[in-house]
């Protein structure tokens, strides 16, 4: 860390110090608030999930069927709801219980690239639907075939 | 049917709270980007390991709603990929099971930036 | 020559410069907060019409510029400088803003710290015989700095409670050889002091050291106590920044007074949910600029010593795990 021999005068802390006194006087997360929240939004964002689960079963699907298109329609409408500027509000009370669920994920796909529209179709909005879920595609993909890798030489 | 959304409701709240320990006890650096892959790594790696697949039948959606459950669902996919159609398959299983949510994911994320405007 | 140089880092001017008007334009945010009232123009919200919202943060730098120009009533061609600086990459709300105005300009990256940068560089310029007049104007937006420097502001998700909200507004001065208004007798310009932080959501934390050793280095180089000033206002630390300066301060041997307080908590209302307070350059630039400004005019401030902070990171040095340096500019204005 780039502390300089400086010229006095100059504050009488030392750097440890100063990262101590910056700890204690710095607000900390209020975990049981946040988790309580957490629990109760991304609880319901599931929930509702699953009763579009019902629903298309009682339509007719099969269980796999009926929980792949409930997902995408879960993902629509996280887009539809950042789209009109509500989810950055949910996501201020319900921190992770906003991001988990894959209402989060289509969150943080529509919220750049809505901010970059004016940089252009390609490099501002097609670019930048993949800030988060680039990342989140690699690791995901990329596990995927490590397991199917391991799956195979093991069989 | 009712008490799986119920089930659902305990069971998504539940990884949610984790997300958001994850996020409140590290460093202020690991930020949602960070939890999302988390998410979709650790599901699937215990969905290769078969200890998602228990949390599926109880929670339903509360555990594919989760980006733990796109995890779950890209792991199971490369497994039948292996059995189905051998080593290309280890390729092809994942992306292919995960297809639709990809694609919805691609299409309206473009779609809704496309038609509204940011807020601030 | 007699040189004007005291002390370690400060400079008193021969004939101190005038500030002969100041003009400031804000958000809708930034009107609804305690200090709404002393603002000269208030946009109806924070885009105003224009195609992005970083040609709106141009904008409100081209109208307070232009309001200070038109309050002063200096013809054009009597300014000889424009000194500009705002947060975006490559500073181009000022490089815009120039574009429109067509005065020579110097263009100033002091992070948040500018208003208080050009105020001293533009004293030095005027004092030093360069100029006649010179225009100081800085901006900040809410919008832009949070897609240049944190996550798209659509993106669901909490912001820590030591970050700090950016101001929307910008703020300017006209500096001249003589006339009415308050003076800058002197200025003391900062080095830059890192003390470690690192996290981007503390940035009050990170410009602390820097401010409190300006203001060491200020009040020796002058022989003065804090108590020879009505007000010390730092730019914008916020109150975890805020608390820090009191207790570095208070261990070096000089404990601040009620004396003291920042732009960042004067900016909002504590129910505005903006968290540790203000900040921007837009933040000091309209607090001084407004408030500040008007009550050095009623006489109810003698002396203030407006200290501007800045942190000197970019997203990318905060990505790669660097600490953040700070830096203070102090400028001292009298009545």
């Amino acid at each position: 860390m780039p502390n300089q021999n400086l010229r006095p005068p100059t504050i009488a802390v030392t750097p440890k110090d100063y990262q101590d006194l910056a700890k204690k006087l710095t607000p900390k997360p209020t975990i049981v608030r946040n988790s309580f929240w957490a629990f109760m939004v991304g609880g319901t964002i599931c929930a509702l999930g699953q009763v579009i689960i019902n629903l298309f079963a009682a339509a007719g699907l099969g269980r796999q069927e009926a929980s792949t298109a409930a997902t995408a329609l879960m993902i629509l409408l996280g887009a539809l709801l950042t789209g009109i500027g509500v989810y950055d509000e949910i996501g201020k009370y319900a921190g992770a219980g906003s991001i988990v669920p894959v209402t989060g994920f289509a969150n943080s796909i529509v919220s750049p690239a809505l901010e970059f529209k004016r940089e252009g179709y390609v490099l501002g909005v097609g670019a930048r639907l993949f800030t988060v879920a680039g990342p989140v595609l690699v690791f995901g993909i990329t596990t995927s075939i490590v397991v199917g890798m391991v799956y195979y030489l093991w069989h | 049917m009712f008490e799986m959304v119920v089930s659902a409701f305990l069971v998504g709240g539940v990884l949610c709270v984790l997300g958001q320990l994850l996020m409140d006890l590290t460093k202020p650096s690991f930020t949602p980007a960070h939890v999302l892959v988390t998410f979709v790594t650790g599901g699937a790696i215990l969905g290769a390991l078969g200890w998602y697949k228990p949390l599926v039948d109880i929670g339903g959606a509360g555990a594919t709603i989760p980006l733990s459950g796109f995890g779950y669902t890209l792991a199971k996919g490369a497994i039948e990929g292996v059995s189905q159609r051998g080593f290309i398959g280890i390729f092809s299983g994942g992306v292919e099971a995960a297809a639709v949510g990809i694609a919805a994911a691609v299409l309206f994320g473009y779609l809704v930036s496309v038609t509204f405007n940011p807020k601030g | 020559m007699n040189l004007k140089r005291v002390g370690n880092q400060t400079v008193v001017f021969a004939n101190p410069p005038v500030i002969l008007s100041s003009y400031s334009v804000v958000g809708p945010m930034e009107a609804q907060g305690p200090l709404g009232k002393t603002f000269d123009k208030v946009w109806p919200d924070n885009i105003n019409g224009e195609k992005s919202w970083e040609i709106a943060e141009s904008k409100l730098l081209q109208e307070a510029m232009q309001g200070a120009i038109d309050q002063a009533g200096v013809p054009n061609d009597q300014i000889d400088f424009m000194l500009a600086g705002d947060l975006l990459n490559q500073i181009i709300s000022s490089n815009f803003a120039a574009r429109k105005l067509g005065l020579p300009f110097i263009g100033l990256y002091g992070a948040c710290s500018t208003m208080a940068l050009g105020m001293a560089v533009g004293s030095m310029l005027i004092d030093g015989g360069f100029a006649r007049h010179v225009l100081v104007g800085v901006s900040s937006h809410h919008d832009t700095a949070e897609r240049q420097y944190r996550l798209p502001t659509e993106q669901g998700g909490q912001r820590s409670l030591s970050a700090q909200w950016t101001v929307t507004g910008a703020g300017a001065v006209i500096l001249g050889q003589s006339g009415a208004g308050p003076r800058i007798p002197a200025v003391t310009l900062g080095r830059v002091l890192d003390y470690g932080e690192t996290d981007a959501g503390n940035m009050g934390a990170a410009m602390a050291p820097a401010i409190a050793d300006t203001i060491l280095n200020h009040l020796q180089d002058l022989q003065r106590q804090p108590t020879d000033y009505n007000l010390i206002a730092s730019g914008d630390l916020g109150s975890v920044g805020a608390n820090l300066t009191r207790e570095v301060m208070q261990r070096s041997g000089t404990p601040l007074g009620p004396e003291y307080t920042d732009c960042g908590l004067l900016v909002y209302d504590q129910k505005q949910d903006v968290h540790a307070g203000g900040s921007g350059c837009g933040c000091s630039a309209v607090v001084f600029a407004g408030s500040i400004m008007q009550r050095l005019k009623a006489g109810e401030l003698k002396r203030v010593l407006l200290i501007g902070s800045g942190a000197l990171h970019s997203p990318t040095s905060s990505l790669q795990g660097e600490s953040i340096p700070g830096i203070g500019h102090a400028v001292v204005i009298e009545a």
